[in-house]
């Protein structure tokens, strides 16, 4: 028997789609997952991994797919139970892989780790890509069917997955989707289900997961991270735990070593935090649940934190705060009288556990009677909101270990951006304040580039005098930035005197500020903070910004990366000083994505390119088209979709409000209608082919271009819709760019087997290599260039990779069906 | 007989070497402690305009050179015990590096009759360091095992005059303060009050900042004799923030 000869069946196809399902769904739970173990940056590994996976096993199967043949149903079957032996095994060993990334930078041993992790977490991508791929060959001629199980199960794998981490721990969904593989065995056993093997495929399928659950199976999150480190402390106990697609909530009683939660309280604070519960999100980003009991006394240590600042000059505030958290903020409104708090919380579970599980711990404030909570993305929030507020607090968004390390610098903060900015000016009253607080990072980066973030939204605000709008403070370790909507007064600037003297913080900035005020309490060897104000409020602006060594250029939506501070130009500096804190200099988020690259890059060359490259002279030998003209068109593809499904993943984030959601809608509507295009170009007749290739490109770059028009309008206009119906939306903006963005790949494919017969010239085979390779190093690099050039700049170098692919088409018209080997609808 | 001859030969053949590859690394050693030593000073002279720092003292660089580091670290990481970097001891810390240890110490400019106070023993290194310097050192770990692991160090290196507790270091050591100095390895969201309440007027106060293998920057709190508090913020890389103009 030979490939492409049979129908599948029912069950078959069935099959085809748990696998499919299986392997997108253990990709998004992956990224969930290594949020919780490591940080966040590492969902563009797990990106990566699937795509490698897939890469390679197009190259075994092409490689070894005349022999596979006449094993079809063993090897198909034997794939699915590797995927799910794998998916589950690979990963418990992953863990006990010591990867640390904090340690990177000073043992090389660290690389091998994270290669080890790599390649360990590819092999249940590559079993289940080899199933999809053997199904594909088997069935060639009712490919369609096949596909469209594929698609299906893709689709529905991804949303379930998403729908399922709001009520399963990840762990259990780790061995929901490790059962999957045994599952879809036993559905093809024939007779029935009922045949010996059938019934242990479905008792293993059952087993797994009562297995993962019955066990002692853990996630195991770095030691390095702020809740491993609380754990091992005395008397430390997981008191409650929320899982959700957005977070993991735990919430951690420490008695004997209470925690004391007081981000820059001051030296000379008269009082101190009382009890508080820990409250860590993944692992990391430590706030508190303050225990209130109704008595201010308490809580007088909240006027004692930089803060405290706005409240000096406000009375009876209605208060904004963007970031309710454990509800520190809450309680400093309460304590300082405000009139009416506004608190947005985007975790619906942090909100449950504030308003039962600990609602008596914490004072009931998030039901107090002045208090109205809202669960929505706080972006989205102030884009809708119609009203105005006195006073706006946006609270630490990150840990200060997190912060200090660089670890965010991969995290979209669409927060800090200036469009961010613009529209929080606007939703200040008259003299109403937006306060914004920030870790201290030396040497400084993340103050400046805050303030020049602000300072851009003022000018762009029709803001002519921002030097009398403003007000910076500092304690050793918290800056806090005052914007005014109105100028301070004499008043207002004796009263923020008399506050920062009687607490030791520091004045970087007011209107009318002398040297001689500055760097008194804190002392650094130059007055720093002060200088970048004078410069960046000043003519010396964009000198001081181009300049700097760190990136400290305002934040926008199209590069909304506040946390890169890297430049290249700090290399020599990091060099020069590897043993005297050098690496304090350097964005680790950063490099964990350059190492990415790297190994991407590697790993994508050795298994997918290398081994065709072998057997590249027997396949080319009598090829009419060129090597070369081939390699570049399907790598200008691969590069141009990975580029942009990246960048759209990017900017529907902001839309979304999460990267994970983000992720899963667009892997699964990229994956869906890219396919359909795929399938409907194949269809087509061959003397259409190269038209309809260009068509399509015209009609990607034409929409591309529109969207990067219109997009923000129809982001502005929809935020606020439930999340459903913008899932929706995104849905049906994706659509029509993937479906064109799905016929380039089949349609080039074609013409190259028309051109040259499959058993004269195997050019196919290398176009699927090549194609693979720029689709695994394309997905890390769309992210480089985008926290360097912006979204914008990665779609339009995607565009210009579609229009250069235009003028490579193979030369040889031609045409001979559904395009299997496209690479963009099987991951 | 013959076989017992040769079984007592062959022991003392493979004890020989075995004694002297022993004898061979307690010499390197103290070889790589120099070296260290040598590493440091150099650093601490390259840092200078920064920390003010300008060499290494003759009390930091004798303590350095007295205490063992290789002690401190977990066996598999002894032949890195002597790298100028920071390396892990588990349970989620760290042994500080060499270089921000000895400008800790050299900060906290100290006497030979101080009383030290250090929150956060980890290994036990810096207490070690300090103790060959101070007369009294007090050190508080708030995870169980470190705590203890170090306490058995000191007992077997003969540190007597480190004395530990596993607790709470957020409210310092009452019943021995005021302190000359007080080293904060731990740096919480805030730093203590309670602790610049046990420092002693002309105290000085370290507390090195950032990740667990990155120090960023390093907070040093002096108490004058009026007992008004100034800190100072030391970053310990030689760094130009801006691009000069020929660089560009």
């Amino acid at each position: 028997m030979t490939f492409g000869q049979r129908k599948p069946g029912l069950k078959f196809l069935i099959a085809i789609g748990l696998v499919s399902g299986a392997s997108l769904g253990y990709e998004i739970l992956l990224m969930r997952i290594f949020s919780i173990i490591q940080w966040h940056h590492f969902a563009y590994l797990m990106i990566s991994l699937a795509l490698l996976g897939f890469g390679v096993s197009g190259t075994i199967i092409t490689l070894l797919g005349d022999r596979l043949s006449r094993h079809f149903y063993r090897a198909f079957q034997l794939n699915l139970v590797l995927f799910s032996i794998s998916s589950l095994g690979c990963f418990l060993i992953a863990q006990q892989v010591q990867f640390n990334p904090l340690e990177i930078l000073w043992d090389k041993g660290q690389w091998i780790n994270l290669a080890g992790i790599f390649l360990l977490l590819m092999l249940p991508f590559f079993f289940a890509a080899n199933g999809i791929c053997l199904a594909f060959m088997q069935y060639k001629r009712h490919i369609n069917s096949v596909y469209a199980a594929n698609l299906f199960g893709s689709g529905m794998g991804a949303l379930a997955v998403i729908l399922l981490l709001h009520w399963l721990f990840p762990l259990t969904l780790l061995g929901l989707i490790s059962g999957l593989g045994f599952l879809a065995v036993a559905l093809l056993q024939k007779p029935s289900i009922l045949t010996l093997k059938g019934m242990i495929g479905l008792i293993l399928a059952v087993l797994v997961p009562i297995f993962v659950i019955q066990s002692d199976l853990q996630l195991k999150p770095l030691e390095y991270k702020q809740l491993s480190q609380t754990m091992k402390q005395m008397g430390a106990r997981v008191i409650a735990e929320r899982s959700g697609p957005l977070a993991l909530i735990t919430v951690v009683e420490s008695p004997k070593i209470p925690f004391r939660y007081a981000p820059g309280l001051s030296l000379m604070s008269p009082a101190l935090p009382p009890d508080q519960l820990g409250l860590f999100f993944d692992g990391e980003g430590m706030t508190a649940i303050t225990r209130y009991d109704g008595k201010q006394d308490s809580i007088a240590y909240l006027h004692e934190m930089p803060s405290a600042l706005p409240y000096v000059l406000l009375d009876q505030p209605d208060v904004l705060i963007l970031g309710a958290g454990g509800g520190a903020s809450i309680l400093q409104a309460l304590w300082h009288g405000a009139r009416q708090i506004d608190a947005v919380e985007l975790n619906d579970d942090l909100v449950a556990l504030m308003t039962a599980d600990f609602a008596d711990y914490s004072g009931r404030i998030y039901t107090h009677e002045k208090v109205s909570v809202h669960v929505e993305e706080a972006r989205g929030f102030i884009e809708t909101t119609q009203n105005q507020f006195d006073l706006i607090q946006m609270e630490l968004m990150d840990s200060f270990n997190v912060s200090s390390a660089g670890l965010s610098a991969l995290s979209e903060t669409w927060l800090y951006t200036v469009e961010s900015f613009q529209t929080l000016l606007q939703r200040l009253k008259p003299e109403g304040i937006l306060a914004i607080g920030r870790w201290i990072r030396l040497p400084p980066r993340d103050g400046p580039r805050m303030l020049a973030t602000v300072i851009e939204a003022m000018h762009r605000s029709g803001i002519d005098d921002p030097a009398r709008r403003l007000v910076w403070i500092r304690s050793w370790n918290l800056g806090v930035l005052l914007i005014r909507n109105g100028a301070f007064s004499a008043a207002d600037i004796a009263s923020i005197k008399a506050f920062c003297i009687q607490r030791a913080f520091d004045l970087a900035w007011y209107p009318g500020i002398s040297e001689k005020e500055v760097n008194r309490y804190n002392h650094l060897a130059d007055p720093v903070f002060y200088q970048a104000a004078v410069a960046l409020l000043g003519e010396e602006r964009d000198r001081y910004i181009e300049t700097n060594k760190f990136n400290i250029t305002p934040v926008t939506d199209d590069k909304p990366w506040f946390f890169r501070f890297f430049r290249w130009r700090i290399l020599p500096d990091v060099m020069n000083n590897i043993q005297t804190g050098g690496y304090s200099l350097l964005d680790l988020g950063y490099l964990v994505l350059v190492a990415t690259l790297v190994l991407a890059s590697v790993f994508s060359f050795l298994l997918i390119l290398l081994p065709l490259v072998f057997k590249y002279r027997k396949w080319m030998q009598r090829c009419h088209e060129s090597p070369l003209r081939v390699a570049l068109y399907f790598s200008c593809l691969g590069f141009a979709f990975m580029f942009i499904e990246i960048a759209f993943m990017q900017r529907f984030s902001l839309y979304l409000s999460h990267p994970v959601l983000s992720a899963a809608t667009m892997l699964t509507s990229f994956l869906v209608f890219a396919g359909i295009g795929s399938q409907w170009v194949g269809r087509g007749h061959h003397p259409y082919a190269k038209k309809r290739i260009m068509i399509s490109v015209f009609v990607i770059v034409a929409i591309a271009t529109l969207y990067l028009l219109v997009l923000p309008v129809i982001f502005r206009t929809s935020m606020t819709f439930p999340d459903t119906l913008r899932v929706l939306i995104s849905i049906l903006l994706i659509a029509p760019l993937a479906v064109f963005m799905g016929m380039p790949f089949p349609a080039g494919i074609a013409r190259l087997e028309n051109e040259s017969g499959e058993k004269a010239c195997r050019m196919v085979p290398w176009a699927w290599g090549v194609n693979g390779c720029a689709s695994v190093i394309g997905a890390v690099l769309a992210t480089l260039l985008a926290t360097h050039f912006g979204i914008s700049a990665v779609i339009l170098i995607a565009m210009a990779f579609y229009l250069v692919a235009l003028v490579l088409i193979p030369t040889q018209a031609g045409f001979t069906g559904g395009g299997e080997n496209d690479r963009g609808r099987t991951v | 007989m013959v076989v017992r001859i040769k079984i007592i030969w062959f022991f003392i053949c493979i004890s020989i070497p075995s004694l002297g590859i022993e004898q061979v690394l307690a010499e390197d050693f103290v070889r790589l402690r120099e070296e260290m030593v040598q590493e440091i000073g150099h650093d601490l002279r390259e840092t200078v305009a920064q920390t003010h720092v300008s060499d290494l003292s003759e009390q930091v660089k004798k303590a350095l050179l007295a205490v063992p580091r290789h002690e401190f670290v977990p066996e598999r990481l002894k032949d890195k015990a002597y790298e100028n970097r920071p390396l892990p001891i588990g349970y989620g810390q760290t042994i500080s590096q060499p270089f921000i240890v000895a400008l800790m110490t050299e900060l906290l400019k100290l006497k030979p009759n101080d009383k030290v106070l250090e929150i956060g023993t980890g290994s036990g290194y810096q207490a070690a360091v300090l103790a060959e310097i101070v007369d009294q050192v007090y050190t508080i770990e708030i995870i169980p095992e470190l705590g203890e692991h170090a306490a058995e160090r000191f007992e077997r290196l003969g540190y007597a005059n480190i004395k530990t507790r596993i607790g709470d270091g957020y409210y310092g050591w009452e019943e021995a303060a005021p302190f000359d100095a007080i080293i904060v390895t731990a740096a919480a969201s805030h730093i203590p009050p309670p602790l610049v309440q046990q420092l002693k007027p002309g105290g000085r106060m370290i507390i090195p900042v950032g990740s667990q293998f990155m120090t960023q920057f390093l907070v040093l709190v002096e108490k004058d004799q009026r007992g008004e508090i100034v800190a100072e913020q030391i970053v310990p890389v030689k760094f130009v923030p801006l691009t000069r103009a020929t660089e560009k």
